[in-house]
């Protein structure tokens, strides 16, 4: 309202008053996400895993990495709920702990994709041509590979570390969001709202950035939101493997690989990891199904 | 209607665009020429394909190009040839001394967008103004196109807009920077008959405030009649008649603009009213394959054989008003009296 003169502005106060004064898109995503039930079961889910991840120094009952001879794998208990390791390690700690280099993995490996594949695919999608042909080839190459294999390759080829395999699977998922931001582009380049740009006299690189890039920032931020569930699992399974976090310090990943030697004697050292990544997993597909949804142009009215 | 000033603003000069695509090349536009006086509204009719569409955004460089391309001709608008100017320079022209109004207003506008964000964007680009300074023209802007309560409806998005309220939107951009020359192409076909009303009723009286040339591109000569002061039909990227809005309507020289008035349910004109409502029969030539001669020759009865050899020129119609022009060998009023001697 601001601008108006006094009289119209008091006016339509009052007419509008009852309503939500400045309906803006990003209030309109949230009414829209808070009416599905599994993607706020999702979000709650999301938003206590980075609670465990941020807070893991305070809620934590033991250090993760504190060994204890006097309780090797010893059952859930009182002292310790989710029961301990094969050198009596706190399995509450541990999952705890772990949250942080899963989601750390979720998220930092799919900022970099995002980082890295957006600006390509919108360059591709609008410049075409010989720059199109160049960026989608090496694309479709990369794409050839399956995701999981390019990671754990690339990872191997970096070195074992928990910062190599957020760059490996980065990496490995850069080509999704290029194919993905190039298509987004095209179909918005196609609306006439871009003509009509055009035909104001905007230069290309602001259509490109003011008219075309928040028009696709949704497909992104659906695609992200799976992803990370996906660079999740990959960074499990790199952790697995040996090439991601290194003990001592807890992966959810790792503490399975350990926990496959006990499957009999302690069946609890692999269920509790494998709880945390199912739940992890699901609970980021749960917002990133709801979001898109909620983001869904056609069910804008 | 204001009369038009004397001095050319837009000069069209055997204006030629094709497309290339995999059957063939495209002819859309073949060899049109006309001019467009300071301050005068030019109606342009036709139907889908006849070229009225891509030959002005072929002027502005507003056809993808490949496919499209400008095989010949010279769009001289203020004394320099739009098609020779650099992409930056074309860039001042549209949108500063060239507005546009597109046809479908639910789809030009932005939707991650305000209102306000919208309407800034020429007068930032065009006249240098940002921040509170761009956003009380924006609000100027808005009350000029007649929309209630613009103070509160600047930072609103399209989708709270209604289909009218949008046209106005686009016509409040399109008219920011205060352009010589307005076009809009179709753009009251896609609303409802009374909000079409209300857009004309809204652009004549802002092309009286602002003193802008028009040309406004329909297919529908209802809308036409009651805007433009010159006429111009046009059919395969050609223009086969040209004239003063009246003379058109009321001695038309061309068989397709007859075609095209007979098709009209009832649109109030004299000599037109009696004729029974017909369709133009068969379909428009394969702009694949432009005919050699008249490209209306085969759909029309009054056609000669000439008509199928040699393209017409468009020049004065013999015995109609002075700048009343046509392209046609044949002599339509002759062969109408011929047809239904008088009683």
């Amino acid at each position: 309202m601001s601008g108006a003169e006094a009289a119209p502005a008091t006016v339509t106060a009052a007419r509008s008053a009852p309503v939500a004064a400045e309906p803006g898109p990003l209030r309109e995503i949230w009414f829209r996400l808070r009416a599905r039930p599994s993607a706020v079961v999702g979000l709650v889910i999301v938003l206590a895993l980075v609670g465990m991840a941020v807070f893991a120094d305070w809620i934590a009952p033991y250090d993760p990495s504190a060994t204890n001879w006097g309780a090797v794998r010893t059952a859930p208990s009182l002292a310790h709920p989710f029961g301990t390791d094969e050198v009596g390690r706190d399995l509450l700690s541990r999952i705890i702990h772990g949250a942080r280099a899963s989601l750390a993995a979720g998220l930092t490996s799919v900022a970099l994709a995002v980082t890295l594949g957006l600006p390509l695919g919108l360059l591709a999608g609008y410049a075409g041509g010989v720059i199109d042909g160049a960026i989608m080839r090496l694309t479709d190459a990369l794409l050839a590979i399956p995701f999981l294999i390019l990671a754990i390759a690339l990872a191997a080829f970096l070195g074992p570390s928990l910062t190599n395999a957020m760059v490996a699977i980065g990496l490995s998922a850069t080509s999704i969001f290029v194919r993905l931001s190039r298509a987004q582009v095209q179909a918005i380049t196609a609306e006439e709202f871009i003509e009509a740009a055009r035909a104001v006299g905007n230069p290309p690189w602001r259509i490109a950035l003011r008219h075309i890039l928040p028009n696709i920032v949704p497909a992104i931020l659906v695609q992200a939101t799976l992803t990370i569930a996906a660079a999740i699992i990959a960074e499990a399974s790199l952790s697995f493997l040996g090439l991601g976090q290194q003990p001592p310090a807890p992966s959810w990943g790792s503490m399975l690989n350990v926990a496959k030697n006990f499957l009999d004697q302690a069946p609890w050292m692999a269920i509790w990891p494998g709880v945390s990544i199912f739940l992890a997993v699901l609970s980021f597909n749960l917002l990133g199904d709801g979001l898109r949804d909620a983001l869904d142009p056609r069910q804008r009215n | 209607m204001s009369a038009p000033g004397t001095t050319k603003l837009l000069e069209v000069r055997d204006l030629a665009v094709a497309f290339e695509t995999r059957g063939g090349m495209i002819h859309a536009v073949n060899g049109v020429s006309y001019a467009l006086e300071t301050g005068e509204t030019l109606g342009i009719v036709g139907e889908s394909g006849s070229g009225k569409s891509v030959h002005v955004l072929a002027m502005l460089g507003l056809i993808p190009k490949p496919p499209g391309r400008i095989a010949r001709g010279e769009v001289v608008f203020q004394g320099r040839d739009l098609l020779a100017l650099p992409d930056k320079a074309l860039r001042k022209v549209r949108g500063g001394e060239i507005g546009f109004v597109f046809q479908d207003p639910m789809s030009s506008l932005n939707p991650a967008m305000t209102v306000a964000a919208q309407i800034v964007e020429p007068l930032r680009i065009h006249l240098g103004l940002a921040g509170a300074a761009a956003r009380r023209r924006a609000r100027e802007l808005l009350d000029l196109v007649r929309i209630p309560d613009a103070g509160s409806r600047l930072d609103q998005y399209p989708h709270e807009f209604s289909g009218g309220q949008r046209q106005r939107v686009m016509i409040a951009i399109a008219i920011a920077c205060k352009p010589k020359l307005l076009i809009a192409d179709e753009a009251t076909t896609a609303l409802d008959v009374t909000i079409q009303a209300e857009i004309i009723a809204l652009v004549r009286e802002l092309k009286r405030e602002i003193g802008m040339a028009i040309i406004w591109i329909t297919h529908d000569l209802g809308v036409v009649a009651g805007i433009a002061d010159t006429v111009q039909v046009m059919y395969a990227g050609r223009i086969l008649e040209r004239g003063p809005v009246d003379d058109i309507f009321s001695d038309p020289r061309s068989a397709y603009t007859l075609g095209l008035l007979r098709s009209l349910p009832d649109l109030g004109v004299r000599d037109v009213r009696r004729l029974r409502l017909q369709p133009i029969e068969g379909t428009p030539p394969d702009m694949r394959l432009p005919p050699a001669g008249d490209p209306f020759a085969p759909r029309n009865r009054y056609a000669t054989p000439r008509c199928f050899l040699e393209a017409p020129p468009l020049s004065q119609a013999p015995g109609a008003a002075p700048g009343h022009l046509v392209a046609a060998w044949y002599d339509l009023p002759g062969q109408l009296a011929r047809e239904r001697p008088t009683p």
